[in-house]
């Protein structure tokens, strides 16, 4: 379990990082926190002849709270993000989501940026972007584009990002007044990868009934599953609304597969339950906002 | 003996070392060595054709390659079988690089040896082996219809069929009782396949001394005595010229019982070779591919009993899948087999094992060592008696008890050593009284009941075993006092943790009346101490415990006889305390063993002050004695051994009491109890330890750990990501009550405490299940997507 040889790149400024990263074109990849890349590497799983580790590039590890929502820099740690006040005021979901991210110590190196471009449909912030309907901003050294969240997880561990780019920041925009958000899941242990969770975000309109409700699903399909399930809950107020038929709903769009740990089917079944409970708490909390 | 120390909670003396980095483990030495790294199979079963490692030539750094042609004498023999037994009739060990066959996934195939681990790897990256693919054999199933053979000469795959039968009453056989029984029943109960996966893999590191011709190898290993003689025995070395160390191990839990494992040979080999330093590391993709397995069984149970649940025949036949190997023989399903019998009489019993190869990773001793299946399969079967004549479950155990007057029992079988299966002492009534006191069983159907009320599904279960410990042949102690004042004890069995430094170290204290940070231990050393078995069967406390305790008993007695005579006393008259030997009651007549061990060695040379009290013209010594008188030896220090007819018995109950999540079904423990008897307590602390790190493997065992494999015999979850083993956040709070009832066969009392935590904890979780859900749980590990799936058949 060691690495294969690699050509070792530690740029100390962002043009610099861009021009290594244009050079090695597809055979480079960017270090981030490490936590995912290393066990990579240690497996003979990923062979990159180039590492580009980005963590002295100055300036990346912003976190910018303001009301239009969270703009996290590419060395904005696991561990910052959660613990940010302003972040969490922004939005909420960040800090719930984040908790559930592997332990403390993964925490306190991982990067939210490096778990966007992993792109494992098993991770949360993936899921937290697309329910949010965020985005991913790459640099190259030809410019720098804003990807939609929807466009830029393509696949299971695939994402939008191009040979040549860095992934500067995300930016995970704020819901409307009266929402509401929560994150549940079950994993095998704590802190690992969910078999199956939910993100949910409700939002109330002046009367307080569901004017819109939405959830993003991990561990279900190829990237995560946003299910628009506003209709299924129907125009009523949060305690009435009808959570069991969003979860029915939520059941038919996913597409879970079996491993070793739990069946395509309990992932399903899960799901339904974990809907139901993130919807509810999601409400819930979009109601507290308002008292 | 006013140093009471015996019984004590007191701190692991090894833990400030251990838990702030200081620890010396097997990849700490060595900083300068070669490092060796193996092409292993990535096949379950197929014919190596050719090895091509002519791309590999070119790694800078690369030293040797090695296959199994390179291999001379002994070395290219297959691995010994360490455990022969007369039903073994088919046992089979690998070589120490494959020869022709490769039989698992992992199997070391080509020896590399590089500058560095990783130029290591890299070369092992480029070697090309060609292998034509055989048809693997995989699952218990699919290897008893035989069709496709591990072995080409091994027809059925069986290596081993053992039948075991005991009458009862009036001579009747077992399926006799069964069907003349009031009541029977009949189950199938399944045991997936887990692992010992200590977080210090194995590992070796050789220096070869070419002036001395000699060798001196550290390794990874639960008995370094042992693996000495394996090492001269395959490189043809006289025995003198080999030292083995056992340095800091990081956990064992059994497979580094196994021995020679084939880097344990190979690297020594390489670097009398090379004239080099040579070190392995074992990573964990090997260690979860290329070292042991074990639990994995198919029970199938009949049971005949009355009306209250007395068994009265028991038949239980075992499948065990014993994987591509069996060095370590048949220990495994023997062990299932008899102390499946655990705290009960049963009448009759039959039990049958057919030991069966597959194309996995072998079968080896996993803490507990088939005891957790046996458990699983007689736990089980009490409940569901339980269950069919609708009784309390602690009822039924009661009822089949074998009880405190009835001790000596024997069980009619015999045990693992070979020996009798005779129960020495136990008091299971009492143990069950405060299980259930402890965790509050008969008022726990008003507990459920509140639950019940409020949508939540709690249940309880309890389980009981009895655990042969202790076994022989024998180990040794040496204790030895310096002029100094300190006492220096060895033993040659091992340590991986579990506190022998501070057990034996009391045993010394307490014996020899000093204080005990005068006492050093030094196990697994075998510069130290040449003679020892292992550090396995829970056996190092009784075993070394009671070797030690005769040795100091020795060196006490000269220590009296030497001050008697200086002090002008009868030795009958003298205590030792703090160090110093008086008359008892009289304080101000004493002389300190560090002058004792002085007068001991009668000196010519006095290399400082306390030394010319012993040189000839010191004092008056009588002219017509020799110095040294016959029968005596210089030195104060003692050597014994200890050496039992057979094992000693332990047992235990556990209770736990878990909540199941009607929805997601996810399982919780929320209680475990434990009450335990291991005898003497030497240190309540330690064995505490030993339990808590037990029921986490438990745990384990019950709801999270199996290896996963595919049909073509790839395991799918080599890592530490798939394999679950649980957090300290999955493992519950564990609240424990000690019973001692001392055993009658050693001098301190005691019985072994080392594998107890884990026996029974997948009988007990299962038991709790079973209860929260009213599901019949009859195989473990149970996971949330299994108990979903059970709920649906309902
Ligand atoms: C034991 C364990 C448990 C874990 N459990 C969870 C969990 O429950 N949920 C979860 O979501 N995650 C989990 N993780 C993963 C963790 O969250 C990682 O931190 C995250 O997946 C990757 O972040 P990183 O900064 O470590 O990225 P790295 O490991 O450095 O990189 C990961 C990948 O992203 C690329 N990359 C990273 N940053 C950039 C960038 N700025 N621009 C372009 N490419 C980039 C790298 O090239 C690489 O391909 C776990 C990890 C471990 C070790």
């Amino acid at each position: 379990m060691k690495p294969p040889p690699f050509d070792y790149h530690g740029p100390a400024t962002l043009g610099e990082a861009l021009d290594v990263l244009a050079e090695a074109g597809p055979d480079g990849k960017v270090l981030a926190g490490g936590q995912s890349l290393i066990p990579l590497l240690n497996m003979r799983l990923a062979a990159p002849a180039h590492i580009v580790d980005v963590n002295r590039v100055p300036g990346l590890d912003g976190i910018e709270a303001g009301p239009p929502g969270v703009r996290v820099g590419a060395l904005a740690r696991h561990a910052a993000v959660e613990r940010s006040p302003e972040a969490a005021a922004a939005l909420p979901l960040l800090r719930q989501a984040l908790r559930l991210v592997a332990h403390p110590v993964i925490r306190n190196r991982g990067t939210v940026v490096g778990s966007l471009v992993h792109a494992d449909p098993s991770a949360e912030m993936p899921a937290v972007l697309a329910l949010l309907g965020g985005s991913v901003r790459l640099a190259s050294r030809g410019g720098e584009r804003e990807v939609p969240a929807a466009e830029f997880f393509t696949g299971p561990m695939e994402s939008a990002l191009r040979p040549g780019e860095l992934a500067v920041s995300a930016f995970f925009p704020a819901l409307p007044a009266r929402s509401g958000t929560a994150f549940h899941e079950v994993a095998r242990r704590h802190g690992d990868y969910a078999v199956a969770g939910v993100a949910a975000a409700v939002t109330l309109d002046e009367d307080l009934r569901v004017a819109a409700a939405r959830v993003a699903c991990v561990s279900v399909g190829p990237v995560p599953v946003v299910v628009d399930v506003t209709a299924a809950c129907g125009p009523r107020p949060a305690a009435s609304a009808d959570w069991e038929a969003a979860a029915a709903a939520v059941r038919d769009r996913v597409e879970p597969e079996g491993d070793i740990h739990a069946t395509a089917d309990y992932r399903r079944h899960l799901t339904g339950v974990l809907a139901v409970r993130a919807l509810r708490d999601a409400a819930a909390a979009a109601h507290g906002e308002e008292a | 003996m006013t140093t009471r120390l015996f019984g004590e909670p007191v701190r692991r003396r090894e833990d400030a070392r251990l838990i702030t980095g200081q620890g010396r483990y097997l990849d700490d030495l060595g900083a300068g060595a070669l490092a060796a790294a193996f092409v292993r199979s990535p096949h379950a079963h197929a014919r190596i054709l050719d090895v091509d490692v002519s791309a590999a030539l070119d790694v800078e750094g690369l030293v040797a390659i090695y296959t199994w042609e390179d291999l001379p004498g002994a070395l290219a023999e297959p691995l010994p079988l360490l455990i022969p037994h007369p039903a073994l009739t088919h046992g089979r060990t690998a070589y120490p690089l494959a020869r022709e066959i490769v039989r698992h996934v992992g199997e070391p195939v080509v020896m590399v040896v590089a500058r560095d681990r990783y130029l290591a790897e890299d070369a092992c990256a480029l070697i090309r082996v060609g292998y034509e693919i055989l048809k693997p054999v995989v699952g218990i199933e699919e290897a008893v219809r035989g069709v496709h053979l591990v072995h080409e000469d091994v027809p059925g795959n069986v290596g081993a069929h053992l039948v075991q039968e005991v009458p009862g009453h009036g001579g009747v056989t077992a399926r006799e009782a069964v069907e003349a029984a009031p009541h029977r029943l009949e189950f199938r109960l399944d045991v997936e396949r887990s692992a010992c996966t200590p977080l210090e893999g194995k590992g070796v590191y050789a220096r070869w001394d070419a002036d001395d011709g000699s060798l001196r190898v550290y390794s990874s290993t639960q008995t370094s005595t042992s693996v000495r003689m394996a090492i001269a025995a395959k490189l043809g070395l006289p025995l003198p010229k080999v030292e083995v160390i056992a340095p800091d191990v990081g956990g064992g839990f059994g497979v580094k019982i196994v021995h020679p494992w084939p880097e344990e040979i190979l690297v020594p080999w390489a670097a009398r070779l090379l004239h080099r330093e040579v070190k392995w590391t074992e990573d964990r993709r090997e260690h979860f591919v290329s070292s042991s397995h074990e639990r994995g069984q198919v029970q199938h149970v009949r049971v005949g009993f009355d009306d209250d649940g007395r068994v009265l025949g028991l038949e239980v036949e075992i499948l065990h899948d014993h994987g591509a190997y069996t060095p370590y023989g048949i220990i495994v399903p023997i062990i299932t087999s008899t102390q499946l019998l655990g705290p009960y009489k049963v009448g009759a019993y039959r039990v049958e094992f057919s030991s069966i190869y597959t194309n996995t990773v072998q079968v080896t001793p996993y803490r507990g060592a088939g005891r957790p299946q046996g458990v699983f399969c007689m736990e089980r079967t009490m409940d569901k008696i339980a269950a069919y004549l609708g009784r309390d479950r602690t009822q039924v155990r009661a009822a089949n008890f074998i009880q405190p007057d009835e001790f000596p029992y024997d069980q009619g079988l015999t045990f693992q050593d070979g020996r009798p299966l005779i129960y020495d002492s136990g008091d299971y009534p009492e143990a069950l009284r405060m299980l259930k006191e402890l965790i509050g069983w008969d008022s726990f159907a008003e507990e459920k009941a509140r639950a019940a009320a409020e949508g939540r599904r709690i249940g309880i279960g309890v389980g009981c075993y009895v655990e042969g410990t202790g076994v022989g042949p024998y180990e040794g102690g040496h204790v030895q006092i310096t002029s100094d004042g300190r006492v220096h004890v060895s033993t040659g069995l091992t340590s991986q943790g579990q506190g022998h430094e501070t057990v034996f170290a009391q045993i010394a204290a307490t014996e020899l009346g000093v204080p005990i940070e005068k006492v050093s231990v030094v196990t697994g050393d075998t510069r130290r101490f040449g003679y020892a078995v292992g550090t396995f069967a829970s056996r190092a406390a009784v075993m070394s415990g009671n070797a030690i305790a005769l040795a100091c008993r020795k060196v006490r007695e000269k220590a009296l006889r030497i001050a008697a005579e200086a002090l002008e006393a009868d030795p009958r008259d003298l205590e030792i305390t703090d160090g110093k030997i008086h008359v008892a009651g009289v304080p101000s007549a004493s002389i300190p063993l560090a002058t004792v061990a002085v007068l001991s060695n009668p000196l010519r040379y006095a290399f400082d002050e306390e030394a010319k009290r012993a040189t000839q013209f010191a004092g008056p010594a009588s002219d017509d004695r020799p110095p040294v008188a016959e029968g005596e030896e210089p030195g104060l220090e003692g050597r014994d051994y200890y050496s039992p007819v057979r094992s000693t018995f332990a047992a235990g109950m556990h209770a736990a009491i878990v909540e199941t999540d009607p929805d997601t079904a996810e399982i919780r423990i929320l209680r475990y109890a434990v009450v335990h008897d291991c005898g003497k307590l030497i240190n309540p602390m330690i064995v505490e330890g030993q339990i808590h790190g037990g029921v986490a493997q438990g745990v384990g065992g019950a709801l999270y750990e199996k290896m996963v494999y595919d049909e073509h015999g790839q395991l799918l979850n080599a890592s530490f990501m798939d394999f679950l083993m649980p957090y300290a956040t999955e493992v519950p709070r564990i609240e424990t009550a000690h019973l001692e009832t001392p055993s009658p066969l050693n001098p301190l009392g005691i019985k072994g405490a080392g594998e107890a935590g884990v026996i029974p904890v997948s009988a007990v979780i299962a038991s709790a299940v079973e209860d929260a859900e009213g599901i019949t749980i009859d195989r473990m590990p149970i996971s949330p997507s299994d108990l979903h799936h059970l709920r649906l058949t309902r």
